[in-house]
């Protein structure tokens, strides 16, 4: 194939075009100027990088049209350090295509590949190598560095068992028992029904139990819920999870089942929640059921109740794992 | 001689009479690279890399990487007294108390879009004209891997200023790990020290971005460039330029002065988009906390493809035996980018095996005359563009009032029946390409000069094109399929019947082209 006869010749290389300034020192000497020009542009912008840092206070904001509102300081100062950059560059660049020299060079490249004889030497002498330590015949050596080879490996993974502690069955734990109230996030209150109205939505989280001053975002992570009203007659539910709901009042976690975001667009006219991330959406009259996206379950309910004094409480803690999906979990 | 000439002298005498590297030194000032504007793709994602480093230092002075809960009281008054992590508190101290603060994070983030964007055009280029051939399969391998790293480091570091949008990307990174089945639930306690998102994340993450992941670039980078270096740069083809030989600029003094110079431009259009572009304003965003979101959460656009794929996944998990797999997010944020990858890294290897070229290659294809590679380069394109806007499903429907489920039913079917649409309509678009480059040959271009003929009839005048041009279009190879017969000489069936059967028709199917002109085509010619 290579050696096909090609229909057409290479012509070579086309003659070389001397540019203006090669043989004109006039031109030659404009250029140099304009190259000078652009590494003067460069130390101005140096000097209005040095003003604006030193001259412009720092909350003065300037408004700029596309911009807006713009702060003075940043924009001058980002606007000095590219100038002084870009025209060192344009300078260099024009220097070269003006001034230094425009041809073209031609070398020759050669093979990689090394001489067969150096090929050959080289076999030859991984060979002897390898039969002076007896690799090939010492197989109990082979054997046993392959195994303290191996076992070595073990050891830094080892060291990293400490990086956390085991996940034991925190995954499918969260802070709401039986009883705990539920409060508003933020704000700590505990909720009647009354002071949520139909259509209404609130996110709450687990009242914190006695001594508890602060919670931690982990815990935040498993307890978020959301709390919905509607009318009762617009449930579409079985009768257990609508003894879950109270006067309307139907609570979800808020992580999304498919990966773990906060579930927080709540359309009020379909009854339904969007989560953010990636689209899953549940209808919230059918229990959460996902209507639509990539999760494939719906959001844990968690059953209502009211307590002695009329907050609304906790039936019980929710009946299955709340967030994204993991191997040990088991429905 | 001058002062200044006897002053290199004295410094050239010094450095080789303690290294002699005199020779070495001379051979590689005199190193000769070919020039083409395609070849500053690569410099770009360099000089992008050394910016990073650059800003990403100054960042470190003040940025403070850890999740420890503190109350902010700086000068962002909307967030004051608001509980924060460090690591945000101090990201709003760089935005709004260090002079050149917000400045130096928006040209730390800014470039590293350039980055990405650059390690992707150059990859399309390199993929696009061949250059992974034989002998640069390792730099290819090596680019693949810059690649894959750069979308990590990137996603590390839009993560550490623990934002509400930052802190929601972590939590479905953390989603991700946990549905590797079996090990999944461990490595993501060990990863996050506990249950999401705890406090120990970002300290550790911190490091892998500044340290870890900078220093394995550096190391690949260098063998990167080494190599381009030690192999000589490929060219395109054109008058004069063969396999065997390199037609360029000098390094000393053109090369040196030219990519200098494009490092500063480089780092100036970088600072100057940095100056009137906001990016990241991740005061609006506030704290990172489990429990809230901000809508049209979207990650930087490297990631979006990936984020895309979730989006698109179909509802499946599996329950059985006490256990739960989440293929929603094994397929789309493990396997199939796992394909993706590995059958990028892989392609030199396969495109060598389907058309049996073990030869080096140093000329540059066009991509017109390799029209499978080119329709193979145009489905991979438009599977990862698919993905990419369905990761701003949700922009785009508040943008041109579409319904989120009608886009993503596009992108479900779209990203299984365009990809192929898209080769078919490549290779038809590249095999065209080259019959017109025949016509040219043979009939010159056309030059809108109508003659008539003494007869009475119109003809258009053509213009025969150059003789360099003539060579362009007909110097590149046609090489014809593999033949691999099922039986061999000795009239036995061969035991790897199938796959030479899967090979010969892939060969087939990559010799397809329209033939370029032969000797035959021109004595034709002349005859008319």
């Amino acid at each position: 194939m290579a050696h096909e006869i090609e229909a057409i010749q290479d012509p070579g290389i086309p003659a070389h075009v001397h540019r203006k300034a090669d043989n004109d020192p006039a031109a030659a000497k404009q250029a140099e100027r304009q190259v000078a020009i652009l590494f003067l542009l460069s130390a101005l912008g140096t000097i209005l990088f040095i003003v604006s840092y030193v001259a412009i206070p720092e909350d003065i904001f300037v408004f700029i049209p596309v911009m807006g509102n713009t702060n003075a300081h940043q924009l001058f100062l980002g606007l000095g350090l590219a100038f002084s950059l870009f025209f060192i560059g344009m300078g260099a660049i024009h220097w070269a295509k003006t001034l230094m020299p425009d041809e073209e060079v031609t070398v020759q490249r050669h093979e990689f590949r090394s001489a067969d004889e150096d090929r050959d030497a080289l076999v030859a002498t991984a060979k002897e190598g390898a039969a002076a330590a007896g690799l090939g015949r010492r197989s109990l050596i082979k054997r046993s560095l392959g195994l303290s080879l191996g076992l070595v490996g073990l050891s830094p993974l080892l060291l990293l068992r400490d990086l956390g502690p085991l996940p034991g069955d925190s995954l499918s734990k969260t802070s709401w028992k039986a009883g705990t109230r539920l409060v508003t996030d933020p704000g700590d209150r505990p909720i009647k029904p009354e002071d949520l109205e139909v259509g209404a939505v609130a996110q709450v989280l687990p009242a914190m139990i006695p001594g508890q001053d602060h919670r931690a975002l982990s815990d935040i992570g498993k307890d978020a819920v959301l709390l919905i009203r509607l009318r009762p007659e617009e449930f579409n539910l079985d009768a257990e999870r609508l003894s879950w709901t109270h006067e309307g009042i139907i609570a979800f976690s808020k992580i999304c089942s498919h990966m773990g975001c906060a579930v927080a667009l709540y359309e009020q006219q379909t009854k339904h929640l969007l989560c953010p991330c990636h689209q899953s959406t549940f209808d919230v009259t059918r229990a959460a059921k996902v209507l639509f996206g990539p999760a494939a379950r719906p959001l844990p309910q968690l059953a209502l109740a009211l307590d002695s004094e009329g907050y609304l409480v906790a039936k019980q803690s929710f009946s299955e794992p709340v967030g994204p999906s993991f191997w040990e979990r088991s429905s | 001689m001058t002062a200044r000439e006897r002053i290199a002298g004295n410094v050239a005498n010094y450095v080789d009479e303690r290294t002699g590297a005199a020779a070495w030194m001379k051979k590689n000032l005199n190193k000769v690279f070919p020039d083409h504007w395609s070849f500053l793709l690569g410099e770009i994602a360099l000089y992008s890399f050394i910016i990073l480093l650059l800003s990403g230092t100054f960042l470190t002075f003040w940025f403070d990487p850890s999740q420890r809960e503190v109350v902010y009281e700086g000068a962002y008054q909307p967030l004051s007294g608001l509980k924060m992590s460090a690591a945000y508190a101090s990201t709003l101290h760089i935005s709004f108390e260090v002079r050149g603060g917000l400045l130096m994070r928006q040209i730390h983030h800014w470039a590293a879009l350039f980055f990405m964007v650059a390690i992707v055009v150059h990859l399309l280029r390199v993929y696009f004209t061949g250059a992974f051939r034989k002998p640069r399969e390792f730099n290819w391998i090596i680019g693949v891997g810059l690649l894959t790293l750069g979308i990590v480091e990137g996603f590390l570091g839009y993560s550490l200023p623990d934002d509400l949008l930052s802190g929601t990307g972590i939590r479905i990174a953390e989603a991700i790990i946990q549905a590797v089945p079996v090990v999944g639930t461990y490595i993501a306690f060990f990863a996050f020290g506990g249950a999401f998102p705890g406090e120990a994340f970002i300290p550790r993450i911190f490091t892998v971005h500044v340290l870890l992941l900078p220093g394995i670039f550096l190391a690949l980078i260098t063998v990167h460039l080494m190599l381009v270096w030690y192999q000589k740069h490929t060219q395109y083809p054109g008058p004069g330029r063969t396999e065997k030989n390199v037609v360029g600029y000098p390094l000393f003094p053109v090369y040196m002065a030219k990519a200098g110079g494009f490092f500063f431009i480089v780092f100036g259009v970088t600072t100057f988009i940095a100056a009137v572009a906001s990016i990241n304003p991740i005061w609006l965003y506030g704290p990172y906390t489990p429990g809230q979101i901000s809508a049209g959460s979207q990650p930087d656009w490297y990631m979006g493809w990936l984020d895309g794929l979730v989006r698109m996944a179909p509802p499946l998990e599996t329950h059985a035996f006490g256990h739960t797999i989440s293929w929603n997010i094994l397929i789309p944020g493990l396997i199939v980018p796992g394909i993706m990858f590995t059958g990028l890294a892989l392609y030199p290897f396969i495109e060598s095996w389907i058309t049996g070229d073990k030869r080096e290659h140093h000329l540059l294809d066009r991509p017109r005359n390799v029209p499978n590679r080119t329709a193979i380069g145009a489905m991979a394109l438009t599977f990862t563009l698919i993905a990419l806007i369905n990761g701003g499903n949700d922009i785009i429907a508040q943008q041109f009032h579409l319904s989120i489920n009608q886009i993503m039913w596009f992108s479900r079917i779209g990203i299984l029946v365009l990809p192929p649409i898209a080769f078919v309509i490549t290779k038809r678009i590249c095999i065209s390409l080259q019959r017109a480059d025949r016509e040219l040959v043979l009939h010159g271009k056309e030059t809108g000069r109508l003659v008539r003929l003494p007869h009475g009839e119109f003809v258009e005048v053509h213009e025969e094109i150059s003789p360099e041009k003539k060579w362009l279009l007909t110097s590149h190879e046609q090489s014809g399929a593999l033949e691999l017969p099922e039986i061999d000489k000795a009239g036995v069936r061969r035991t790897d019947a199938i796959r030479n059967k899967l090979r010969s028709r892939m060969s087939q199917a990559n010799a397809e082209v329209a033939p370029k002109v032969s000797v035959q085509d021109l004595k034709e010619i002349e005859h008319h």
